[in-house]
């Protein structure tokens, strides 16, 4: 991958928008977690928002960091390792109670199992299947629009 | 047959003289003429990969034609990386999601070829990649079998017109004429035409420059065995090596320098030779160079280490977006920045030329070479001119891997467009093209006249001489004929469509 800044957070809301969504549609039934359905996917579609206001900082920071690679490119690698510096901080935020709309934190477990895999999705969607349906998105430094 | 050099069918002073032709023109010079509203020009990867974009957006065969002495696309390349020490089972310089034979770059090349040869290695490498491993690449084998699969599936062969182009002009009224010169005898007339509205040049690299000292060697001795070019072929070298202790020069520190020491080395090892190296390096590169902390190249050694041919963010990322928005002095200026020999860092050659070092029979010099001169005993002597001084080199042989390349006007189609056609000159010597390479100067009505690859280097889109930069001025000449409305711009769902027929090896559906 070899961003542009703007790139990065285009691509990033978009896919949590869209495969984020789809995982987490998917996976809040089944997590360990308690209370009313309702309740549930709510928390689950909060911490997923928050993820993608959050990551826009991150991609700020990201590419401040990539200006030190002579390419300018951010290796694959990258793109998965960043889900642990990311989750630990939202994960103190959570336990800090200051994401808005959220009383305290969820099980650790279903925390991680939701990040995780949502993180895995969108990873390898941008890795190759992103291209099949957006053919000059790969060539605009992750841009959509 | 017509033959004689003013005989109907053949260019007349007239027709030579106009830079711009009617349609009666060509008719009174009995050059019968075809049409066609798109024409490339070339016939190599440049003319492929835009076909490609063009069949797959729903184009039919026989609104496209493709003019070409090569039989298949890939024909001169594999030449080119064959001489040059990559046969098909070796591994060509280029990233996994470069496929010229697939406008998405995936699957990638190394899921195909996880796929086809049942092992997770090439994802593994590609994961750690370029921190934990070295760049994964494609082998050459893998590149040209999915070139000919491509090939069949949108029917390359049908629009496939052999014969050697000699130039193209405008054409009254919007278009242009484009003449061919067919084999011999398989036509009535020497010459052929053929109108379009469109035209596309992608003709390569116009030839190799040898260095000066190399060339007045050659011209003064008439040797042509001793010094040889790293893109000639020179597997006589090898030969010699194999039957005594010899020295090798080669010269330069790029890509090819790095192939040509491995062919040496892996000999060397495969079969226990004395072989001795002398490398000379113009720019001797000791460590990490550039102008600030946030440009700085890897290096040492001699070499500058870089991936690709580019960094890699030209394909699509901040120099991409960056240079798009510079023009002259500016934009001759990144490309500088940017620039300069450089081959990428892998562990093998890293290992042979460490060995090397150590055992002696490998040495790294800087210098300029002023002369080179045949000594008695038949050994070709270098006169070095370096930072540490003077010296003598004496050797066997001398392989020049500089890979110099000759001015453009070399191309008799690009000299007779720069001087009839309109068209002019970048920073850098090439053609000028626009940033959806248009060839700027050569508008004629509502045609467009288009080149892609080496000719156009030093434009607005850097790696223009690469297998994703051939993609990139495809997809923008693709887009650019679609404003023409000459074409359907690929859109999401198309290009969904499309690709589950690439991946079914199903053919490409053409549009009304």
């Amino acid at each position: 991958m070899v961003p542009i800044l703007f790139g990065r957070i285009q691509t990033r809301i978009v896919l949590l928008a869209v495969v984020g969504s789809a995982v987490t549609a998917l996976l809040v039934p089944v997590l360990p977690l308690a209370g009313p359905l309702a309740e549930r996917y709510r928390g689950a579609f909060l911490v997923l928002a928050a993820v993608g206001v959050l990551g826009i900082g991150w991609e700020g920071l990201y590419h401040l960091l990539m200006q030190f690679r002579w390419e300018k490119d951010w290796p694959t690698l990258f793109g998965l390792l960043t889900v642990v510096p990311e989750a630990a901080l939202l994960w103190v935020l959570l336990d800090r109670d200051v994401v808005p709309g959220l009383a305290g934190r969820p099980p650790l477990a279903a925390y991680l199992l939701h990040v995780g895999l949502v993180w895995l999705a969108v990873w390898l969607v941008a890795n190759g299947p992103m291209r099949v349906p957006l053919l000059r998105w790969r060539f605009r430094g992750g841009r959509l629009i | 047959m017509a033959h004689a050099s003013h005989g109907p069918g053949e260019l007349t002073g007239e027709l030579l003289a106009a830079p711009i032709w009617s349609d009666d023109l060509v008719e009174a010079a009995g050059i019968p003429v075809s049409d066609a509203p798109f024409v490339t020009v070339g016939g190599g990867i440049g003319s492929f990969v835009l076909v490609d974009y063009l069949r797959i957006a729903g184009v039919p065969t026989g609104q496209i034609r493709v003019l070409s002495n090569l039989d298949h696309p890939w024909e001169t390349y594999e030449y080119l990386t064959r001489v040059s020490q990559i046969p098909r089972p070796e591994r060509i310089r280029s990233d996994s999601a470069s496929r010229p034979d697939n406008i998405w770059g995936f699957p990638s090349y190394a899921v195909s070829e996880a796929w086809q040869s049942r092992t997770l290695r090439p994802l593994i490498q590609v994961f750690g990649e370029p921190i934990f491993s070295d760049y994964w690449t494609p082998r050459a084998g893998a590149v040209f079998a999915g070139l000919e699969r491509e090939s069949r599936r949108i029917n390359y062969p049908d629009m496939l017109v052999k014969g050697v182009v000699r130039l193209v002009r405008r054409r009254q009224g919007g278009g242009y004429f484009t003449i061919l010169t067919p084999p011999e005898g398989s036509t009535a007339t020497r010459r052929m035409a053929y109108r379009s509205r469109f035209v596309h040049l992608a003709v390569g690299y116009p030839g190799l420059r040898f260095l000066p000292d190399l060339r007045a060697f050659r011209e003064t001795y008439q040797d042509f065995s001793h010094v040889v070019n790293a893109y000639e072929p020179h597997e006589h070298v090898y030969e010699f090596l194999k039957t005594r202790p010899g020295t090798v020069v080669v010269r330069g520190g790029g890509i090819v320098a790095s192939r040509v020491l491995q062919r040496l080395m892996d000999d060397r090892e495969r079969y226990g030779l004395g072989t001795e190296i002398v490398q000379i390096f113009r720019t001797f590169v000791t460590g990490a160079h550039g102008p600030h902390p946030w440009a700085r190249r890897k290096g040492g050694d001699g070499w500058a280490y870089q991936g690709f041919n580019y960094p890699k963010s030209v394909w699509g990322g901040q120099l991409k977006a960056r240079m798009r928005r510079l023009d002259g002095e500016a934009r001759a200026q990144s490309y500088a920045e940017m620039g300069g020999t450089n081959t990428p860092w892998r562990r093998r050659w890293q290992q042979q030329m460490r060995a090397g070092r150590r055992g002696g029979w490998y040495h790294p010099v800087q210098g300029v070479v002023t002369r080179v001169e045949p000594r008695a005993d038949g050994m070709l002597v270098s006169q070095l001119t370096g930072d540490t001084g003077d010296r003598e080199i004496a050797a066997h042989y001398i392989i020049d891997c500089t890979g110099l390349e000759a001015d453009i006007t070399e191309h008799r189609v690009l000299a007779d467009l720069l001087a009839h056609g309109g068209a002019g000159r970048n920073p850098l010597g090439r053609l000028e093209v626009e940033r959806h390479f248009e060839i700027k100067g050569t508008a004629s009505g509502n045609g467009a006249l288009y080149a892609s690859g080496a000719t156009t280097l030093g434009g607005y889109f850097p790696g223009v001489d690469t297998f994703l930069g051939l993609q990139i001025a495809a997809q923008e000449i693709a887009d650019d004929l679609a404003r023409r409305s000459w074409c359907r711009r690929i859109g999401p769902v198309r290009s969904t469509a499309q690709w589950v027929r690439w991946m079914r090896g199903r053919g490409v559906e053409d549009e009304g």
